[in-house]
């Protein structure tokens, strides 16, 4: 049995979610498109919250609602006037969407509710049967080498990031 | 009630079905990469779910979503550096008007 607290704020989030994201890909306007991408990002990061990773949620916020919406805002600003409307879609385009969103969500969601390992557990159980993960369990995660540590994906993805860097440098430079 | 974990799994099929509606209608190069974003955060929620309710002794979805939350932050930067590229040979940032990349 979770808390009252737990359940009310899975669902303010959840329909904060849903609701966000489909406004998201149907609003006209590309900036308020932005903005309900950056609630939909905030949401997930509650969740994570919610979930007891209170560091990947916060990590959330820093590299997603900080860092990507910021390039976000910028690209939309640079390339459109503010108050730009796109065109309205033409019917085949949106019919060919609809249906293939609509198909995969309905196949999805009966393979979901079909799955009989998903219903055992409460919120509550799940967090407190395995150890909360400490920084100190991260840190150690991230700089070992052993089984199940991550010094060279970490290493590697700092080389991705200079090398991204260096590209979206080059790529956006004034010839 | 139990909050369990297909109540978490829901929203995130529904994120994941707006992406692809918004990856399939949209026609600005920006509104796509919003669209991945959003099916890119319904596959962390899952990675995430994944690992609390079924493994919840160890760690590894939330390593694996903290990777795919850089490669995301290092794949928008190069994508809209190439967004803002495209703008400027072109004049929009309509992907119909883009017919070569080099000019």
């Amino acid at each position: 049995m979770d808390s009252v607290a737990n359940i009310i704020l899975y669902f303010v989030v959840a329909i904060c979610m849903t609701v966000f994201s489909v406004m998201a890909v149907t609003s006209r306007r590309i900036l308020r498109a932005a903005t309900y991408l950056l609630f939909v990002l905030i949401s997930t990061s509650v969740i994570y919250f919610q979930l007891g990773y209170e560091f990947l949620g916060a990590v959330q916020i820093a590299v997603y609602a900080g860092g990507i919406m910021v390039l976000f805002v910028f690209a939309i600003l640079l390339t459109r006037r503010p108050g730009d409307m796109s065109a309205p879609l033409e019917s085949h385009r949106r019919a060919l969407g609809i249906s293939i969103s609509v198909a995969g969500c309905v196949l999805l969601l009966l393979a979901l509710f079909y799955m009989p390992l998903l219903n055992g557990v409460s919120l509550i159980e799940a967090i407190d049967s395995g150890n909360r993960i400490t920084m100190h369990d991260i840190g150690v995660a991230f700089t070992g080498t052993s089984r199940f540590q991550y010094l060279l994906p970490f290493e590697a993805v700092s080389v991705l990031l200079l090398a991204c860097i260096i590209g979206g440098v080059v790529v956006a430079r004034k010839r | 009630m139990d909050l369990s974990m297909l109540w978490y799994l829901v929203p995130s099929v529904i994120m994941f079905a707006a992406g692809v509606y918004g990856f399939v209608t949209r026609k600005n190069m920006i509104a796509l990469l919003i669209s991945l974003e959003l099916m890119l955060n319904s596959a962390d929620l899952n990675f995430v779910v994944f690992n609390r309710y079924l493994f919840p002794g160890s760690m590894e979805g939330m390593v694996f979503t903290l990777f795919a939350i850089a490669i995301a932050a290092a794949e928008t930067a190069i994508a809209i550096a190439i967004i803002v590229n495209i703008y400027r040979a072109v004049g929009n940032t309509d992907i119909n008007s883009v017919k070569k990349m080099k000019y």
